[in-house]
């Protein structure tokens, strides 16, 4: 069975059972590193993705349900030698130890930035009150997103 | 320590293989090396088992440790440029691989920079003396004319000589045994080292370049699952392997005894075969009983246990007679590592050889351990350290590696990545024991501490593998033949197991510390950041407030009257500043402030902590606004690094101390997800104000000392806003209520 998805801007066949979870897809199928399997469950975050413009748990999402959607992951945002405004960001508050969690924290901050331009502290830890951290890397977290709006509004 | 007593049998007892990794310098050298020697040399004298000049003009530095996100492969990288005079970014890292490099046993206890910084610091500064000589040979000059900069040798009159020009052309030159006979640079000259360095790994990290064990994708790769008993100690009695087996793109079922795993094409039918082969797996109905969790501290008493004096002074005499003899009782629950990825390796099996890519602790000692469960000569194993996710301690990354090579000897020839599932890691990986301690004192006239009594109560947190008398691997122990669990060592103090940092830190004429260690393990136990640090701190920080409270004196006050060491009193007095301390400040009920100080093992990190709280009286939540951390740590190599570090443990503290508990009923354990295992989030987290102190003595790990004061001092917080004290982790809604009911 093969399904049609479009990821960080490229198309692809996808030939695995519909009821796949997208994350799965990604990692094996696409050889993506950044969505990250934490739980399966939907309550870590680790392998948040966008999906059109709506940040989604890939581990809970199956691979019928994107439909026509552009999946981006944190390949799509930048690369080491061309990052996003967000990973410079990240790099220069050192915000990560393991960075285990970080691409779908990165992710979230992808979508709070696309609707607030200018969030306060306040609102970017309420933002992802879903993502947990086990590092403690959080307040870094909040200043680098700080830091990357200020870029983007620039 | 000078008046503590260890008795040299005890000691004697100690030195298994755990403790000669702690590097007990004074007592426990080995062979023939030179006194000076750094510990980690010891065992790895070959020079260029360490350093290699590459042909493209880098130097390769071997490391026997392990970047677990802790940044010590930068910080190594900063000693090494510094000590060879040549640019950071001409130094690569190869840690903890059993294929090439030192054996440096495990990443742990906070020891990376005070041990494979120490050996690299020697080797980075021999190897430039080498270059050095060699250069004054072939231009004819004295050394002292020679001058070493950015990787070259260069004479006065322009003369230069790249290192790598060196080693091409004497390609033996590093070939040779350690030394160990030349001065390092003084801290005063040092350049890299006390630079904040960006870490090195995270760019790849943070744009999804493959990093992680969970990233390798090795030709023909498949995956595998486990599945594991409902419970500690049931038994297989049968199985139904057909719906498994039906399961699309299935390779293989494997079963050993108690040990099942499935191996599928594609991860997601590995899943689904796992999901499968568990519905038609029978478990016996037995199993271990657990401990009643509404009765944790008597529950733990009543095991089976082994009593040591770990510290005694002033006993020949009595205690003198006193204003107030006080004592109260203190409780950690069991925790979880808590990684955010589950644990997870890649082994193959080809041609009699397995390799095993794993983000363990230990890659030497997990290599030996493998070699004996799979019958197979230490030769004929590798371990290759793969970065995973954070662990802060020992948690399922040993153990999967033994899962993943079981099924990779049942698929010869085809790598295997086996990654295990959320409820795999909370319900089966060791964790951080419980822990009750009781304390008694008493209070001179003038308010001095004269006498003090200390009972802790714990398992062991040092079960990892390679430590003698068995195999500390979670599937070893299900196999038709199965090997038994390694006895709990004796780690003598001042590094201590459930007893690090049980003796107390202050200047008590008379006291006595006793440490139970328990014998019996219902509840799989293991390493978590500080061992037993944790519990430890938290009740004699705690205590020493309520004798604080009980003299009538201030707590900052009072545990300065009871410190002499400068280095101490300096971060207490640091700390206190910074927050703006004030003498005799009142709670009013719903704020409050703690504090609290501790050394790390009594000769780490030297920690003091200020910790506000505010408290909803009405649903029982504790938040916590704001902390405060005054940290000696001797020389800092990367200063943000450690801030990094001791952040990371106080946000973990504030998580632990406020809500975390593994759960269990009497059959089994019930917290196998982050709802039942709820750590703090986001809107949780305090701010957090790091003065890191400026210092020349050597450098201390950064990774574990800013854990436990932070506990202590929130429950000192606690207690000052509200005067109603809670001694049993965590401080969960409910208990908060009942406390202020």
């Amino acid at each position: 069975m093969s399904t049609r998805i479009i990821v960080n801007g490229e198309p692809y066949v996808i030939d695995a059972a519909p009821d796949t979870p997208l994350l799965y897809v990604l990692r094996n199928d696409l050889g993506l590193n950044g969505p990250k399997f934490g739980c399966g469950l939907g309550q870590c975050g680790a392998c948040a993705a966008l999906v059109g413009r709506n940040l989604v748990r890939t581990c809970a999402t199956p691979l019928r349900d994107v439909g026509n959607d552009h999946v981006t992951t944190l390949e799509g945002l930048g690369s080491v030698e061309n990052p996003h405004a967000l990973q410079k960001a990240f790099i220069a508050e050192q915000a990560a130890q393991c960075g285990y969690c970080t691409s779908g924290i990165i992710m979230a901050a992808k979508v709070l930035l696309e609707h607030n331009r200018n969030p306060s502290d306040e609102e970017i830890k309420n933002a992802l009150a879903d993502h947990l951290c086990r590092c403690g890397v959080h307040n870094r977290v909040v200043r680098a997103i700080r830091r990357a709006a200020l870029e983007l509004t620039r | 320590m000078t008046d503590l007593v260890l008795s040299r049998r005890r000691f004697a007892q100690g030195l298994g293989i755990v403790v000669v990794t702690f590097a007990w310098t004074a007592r426990s050298a080995i062979g023939q090396a030179p006194s000076n020697l750094p510990f980690s040399l010891r065992n790895n004298r070959k020079l260029n088992g360490w350093i290699r000049l590459e042909p493209d003009n880098s130097v390769i530095i071997f490391t026997g440790k392990a970047e677990l996100g802790q940044g010590i492969l930068t910080a190594l990288s900063q000693i090494a440029a510094e000590e060879l005079d040549v640019e950071l970014d001409k130094i690569r890292m190869i840690s903890a691989d059993t294929t090439c490099g030192p054996d440096e046993q495990y990443t742990f206890g906070s020891q990376s920079v005070e041990q494979s910084g120490a050996a690299i610091r020697a080797v980075g500064a021999e190897t430039r003396a080498i270059l050095l000589a060699s250069a004054a040979r072939r231009f004819d000059l004295p050394e002292t004319q020679l001058n070493a900069m950015t990787g070259s040798v260069v004479a006065p009159d322009g003369r230069r000589a790249t290192y790598w020009q060196i080693a091409s052309e004497e390609p033996e030159i590093l070939r040779r045994e350690i030394a160990a006979n030349i001065v390092p640079k003084r801290s005063t000259d040092y350049r890299i080292v006390g630079q904040s360095i960006n870490r090195v790994d995270l760019p790849p990290k943070l744009t999804g370049r493959a990093s992680y064990v969970q990233d390798m994708r090795l030709p023909g790769m498949i995956f595998a699952r486990v599945v594991r008993p409902p419970r500690y100690g049931a038994k297989l009695v049968a199985l139904d392997e057909t719906t498994a087996r039906s399961v699309p793109g299935l390779v293989a079922v494997i079963r050993d005894g108690n040990f099942l795993a499935v191996a599928a094409e594609r991860e997601e039918q590995a899943i689904a075969a796992r999901n499968a082969l568990a519905l038609g797996a029978r478990w016996s109905d037995d199993g271990i009983s657990l401990p009643d969790i509404s009765n944790l501290p008597e529950e733990l008493r009543q095991l089976r246990s082994e009593t040591s004096v770990v510290g005694t002074a002033g006993q020949s005499e009595p205690v003198p007679p006193g204003a107030k003899r006080i004592s109260a009782e203190y409780t950690r629950s069991y925790v979880s590592h808590g990684s955010i990825g589950p644990s997870c390796a890649v082994a193959l099996l080809k041609n009699g050889h397995m390799t095993v890519w794993s983000h363990t602790q230990g890659a030497f000692p997990l290599r030996a351990d493998l070699a004996k469960v799979l019958g197979m000569q230490n030769t004929e194993v590798d371990v290759i350290h793969v970065p995973g996710s954070g662990c802060y301690g020992h948690n399922g990354a040993d153990d999967v590696a033994l899962d993943a090579a079981l099924v990779a000897r049942a698929v010869t020839g085809r790598p295997i990545k086996l990654q295990w599932m959320r409820d795999d890691e909370f319900a089966w990986a060791p964790l951080g024991p419980a822990m009750t301690m009781k304390v008694e004192a008493t209070l001179s006239f003038e308010g001095r501490i004269v006498d003090w009594s200390y009972d802790v109560w714990s398992n062991s947190h040092a079960m990892r593998p390679g430590q003698a008398g068995g195999v500390n691997l979670l599937a070893a122990w299900d196999l038709n033949v199965p090997f038994t669990k390694s006895p709990a060592p004796h780690i003598p103090q001042p590094f201590g197991d459930g007893d690090r940092n049980a003796p107390p830190p202050y200047e008590l004429p008379r006291k006595e510390i006793r440490n139970h260690l328990l014998l019996d393990t219902p509840i799989r136990n293991g390493s978590f950041r500080t061992l037993g640090a944790h519990g430890n701190v938290f009740a004699i920080e705690s205590f020493m407030d309520e004798l604080a409270e009980a003299a009538g004196h201030d707590p900052v006050a009072f545990r300065l009257a009871h410190l002499k060491d400068p280095r101490a009193r300096a971060v207490i007095e640091a700390a206190a500043a910074k927050a703006g301390w004030t003498q005799g400040a009142k709670g009013d009920r719903e704020r409050g402030r703690g504090f609290a100080y501790s050394r790390y093992k009594m000769i780490g990190m030297y920690a003091a902590v200020v910790v506000d709280v505010n408290i909803d009286r009405k649903s029982g939540i504790v938040r916590v606004p704001k902390v405060v951390i005054a940290a000696d740590i001797g020389c800092v190599v990367n200063p943000d690094g450690a801030r990094n570090q001791i952040e990371g443990g106080i946000v973990q503290a504030v998580s632990v101390t406020l809500k975390e508990q593994v759960t269990f009923d009497r059959r089994e354990i019930t917290s196998r997800d982050w709802a039942g295992y709820p750590i703090l989030t986001f809107p949780e987290v305090p701010s957090i104000d790091v003065v890191l102190m400026n210092r020349s003595e050597p450098s201390l790990g950064a990774g574990e000392g800013s854990l436990p004061p932070t506990s202590a001092a929130l429950a000192n917080a606690f207690a000052h806003a509200t005067g109603r004290r809670l001694r049993l982790l965590p401080m969960t809604p409910e208990r908060v209520k009942a406390a202020l009911a």
